[in-house]
């Protein structure tokens, strides 16, 4: 078994020590549901700073809730509710007097689909953020637009064509458009919920590069459906199980030594 | 034991013949409205084409047949449209967003939803008699241009309300996301993202609308329009006609002379109502373009 889930992992790890690092997220006692529906079961968790944790897990495990939990998107859904807390520098983001939106430019999402705004250019698109929150400086748009699309990887392919509508692009150029989105606004924390699942290998690697890259300024979370995203490109890797965590530990070691028999079945693919 | 594809001469035969004359039908269908309308229509250019001309559009009506114009009620109508979409328009879209975006799943937002559903099937005569009460009497309106397109604007609001709640029902939900989640507002995301996306289909509902307001006739009459107005409307409280009075005006004339004056009047109606629709949806366009 330990010999197939072997195959996955990186021949040289790009995993940065997890010792190092201060928590970023503090999770405890996390409880999320729609209506009755009850789809986390508590969760206690650790996020480090300014590393890239992968969340796993078979299609309803709650992963996606998880992370939407983080930056109180859960919450927008009718019917949804969260009980527990959720530390973010130490700071309860369920705490009665913060404001959700204001967490929301420190905590950006990327989400499955790309999902830039039709309307708009691919520097409208960029200065988004900025321009909808009412914070943007008009003489400094073009200087965000470049730097955040030159983070995003993107720049080189769309600085001639910063006016065309940015629903143009490529899918995995949209996507890379919304890393740049989000960077744009100068968060903490980006989360990126399946990032990935809507693109070719090739976009798919150009994203895990630069993934890997924003890890020095950036904390990332990101769900994914595909174990072998997880193992080239996370530092922690944590498995969900119908709304419970099982094991959370350093991506390399989880997938050779996983401690429990649930994640060896589902790292090994005897189930999910 | 597979079977033969032009197994079956009884099927095989009926079929095609139950198929034509289905198709026949549908065709029917399209057909007989379409022509009864090139009649129509027809008939109308035949009668009134002759009598149409600079004079009659500038003119304003007259008791001798060969010297009456259109003037005051084509003004008439062109303010009342103005006016009908100023006053509905901003509160239709208004109560969509609220309805879509504020009260989704409140069991008042329901209902309130349903009669409006029901609202947009009532008769405009009763449209009429209810502004006659409110802003005519009520209001102290009078007999005005004001209180003629506010009756306008309640009959055409439920459908604008509902074709603009059907427009941003179809922005799908990963752009209002998108917008949270760099931290806009609820607020900044309906302005920046939902309503820029909805716009052409709002545009499009409003158009039907308004088009709708142009022909309306029995509630003008009841508000009390002016059939014999020899001047033009100076404000919204001036009295006033429309095109759809002058011409039911003169179609109720013994005369031949104001017959023929009143198919020339529906080809100016026609003519505004085709240049209104083109006009808005040229602007429509110009919105969709800008989303592909």
């Amino acid at each position: 078994m330990a010999q197939r889930a072997l195959m996955v992992v990186p021949s040289e790890p790009a995993q940065k020590p997890l010792s190092d690092s201060p928590a970023k997220f503090e999770v405890s006692g996390l409880v999320a549901s729609f209506g009755d529906n009850e789809v986390l079961h508590g969760i206690d968790m650790v996020i480090p700073k300014c590393r890239i944790t992968a969340i796993i897990g078979p299609s309803g495990c709650g992963k996606s809730t998880f992370i939407r939990c983080l930056n109180r998107m859960h919450e927008l859904t009718p019917s949804a509710r969260v009980s527990g807390s959720v530390l973010l520098d130490g700071e309860d983001v369920y705490g009665r007097r913060v404001d959700p939106v204001l967490l929301r430019r420190r905590v950006g999402m990327v989400f499955q689909k790309p999902n830039p705004f039709p309307t708009m250019s691919i520097r409208d698109n960029v200065v988004a953020g900025l321009r909808l929150t009412g914070g943007l400086d008009r003489s400094r748009a073009d200087e965000i637009a470049e730097s955040a699309l030159q983070q995003a990887a993107l720049w080189d392919e769309v600085k001639d064509r910063l006016d065309a509508p940015g629903a143009g692009l490529s899918g995995g150029q949209q996507q890379r458009l919304c890393i740049a989105r989000a960077l744009a606004v100068e968060p903490d924390v980006i989360l990126l919920d399946e990032p990935c699942s809507a693109l070719d290998p090739i976009s798919t690697a150009r994203i895990e590069d630069l993934l890997t890259v924003l890890r020095e300024r950036y904390t990332i979370v990101m769900v994914t459906h595909n174990m072998q995203q997880a193992a080239r490109a996370s530092d922690l890797t944590a498995f969900f199980l119908t709304g419970e965590l099982v094991e959370l530990g350093p991506t390399a070691k989880l997938f050779t030594r996983p401690q429990d028999k649930r994640t060896e079945d589902y790292i090994t693919g005897r189930f999910g | 034991m597979a079977t033969s594809l032009t197994d079956g001469r009884s099927r095989g035969a009926t079929r095609p013949r139950a198929e034509r004359l289905f198709r026949a039908l549908c065709l029917a269908a399209v057909i007989i409205p379409l022509l009864i309308l090139v009649i129509l229509v027809g008939d109308v250019l035949v009668r009134g084409v002759g009598r149409l001309d600079w004079a009659f559009i500038t003119s304003l009506p007259s008791r001798k047949a060969a010297l009456a114009g259109i003037l005051p009620a084509l003004v008439g109508s062109l303010y009342l449209i103005a006016l009908t979409a100023i006053i509905a328009v901003p509160i239709g879209v208004g109560a969509a967003i609220y309805l879509e975006e504020y009260g989704h799943d409140s069991r008042a937002a329901r209902l309130i939803e349903l009669n409006i559903a029901n609202l947009a099937g009532v008769p405009s005569v009763i449209y009429g008699l209810l502004g006659l009460e409110l802003f005519v009497r009520t209001l102290g309106m009078g007999r005005s241009l004001l209180a003629g397109a506010c009756t306008l604007a309640l009959l055409v609001l439920p459908i604008v309300i509902l074709s603009s709640r059907e427009a941003l029902r179809t922005v799908p939900k990963g752009l209002r996301e998108g917008a949270y989640a760099l931290g806009a507002t609820h607020w900044q995301s309906i302005r920046r993202v939902v309503l820029p996306m909805a716009l052409p289909g709002i545009l499009t509902g409003t158009i039907l609308a308004v088009s709708r307001a142009i022909g309306e006739t029995a509630p003008l009459i009841v508000v009390g329009a002016l059939a014999y107005v020899t001047f033009l409307p100076q404000s919204p409280m001036s009295p006033f006609t429309a095109l759809p009075i002058q011409i039911f005006n003169w179609v109720s004339r013994p005369q031949e002379a104001f017959l023929t004056n009143a198919a020339a009047g529906i080809v100016v109606l026609l003519v505004t109502l085709l240049t209104l629709n083109s006009v808005a949806v040229g602007i429509r366009n110009r919105f969709q373009r800008r989303l592909r």
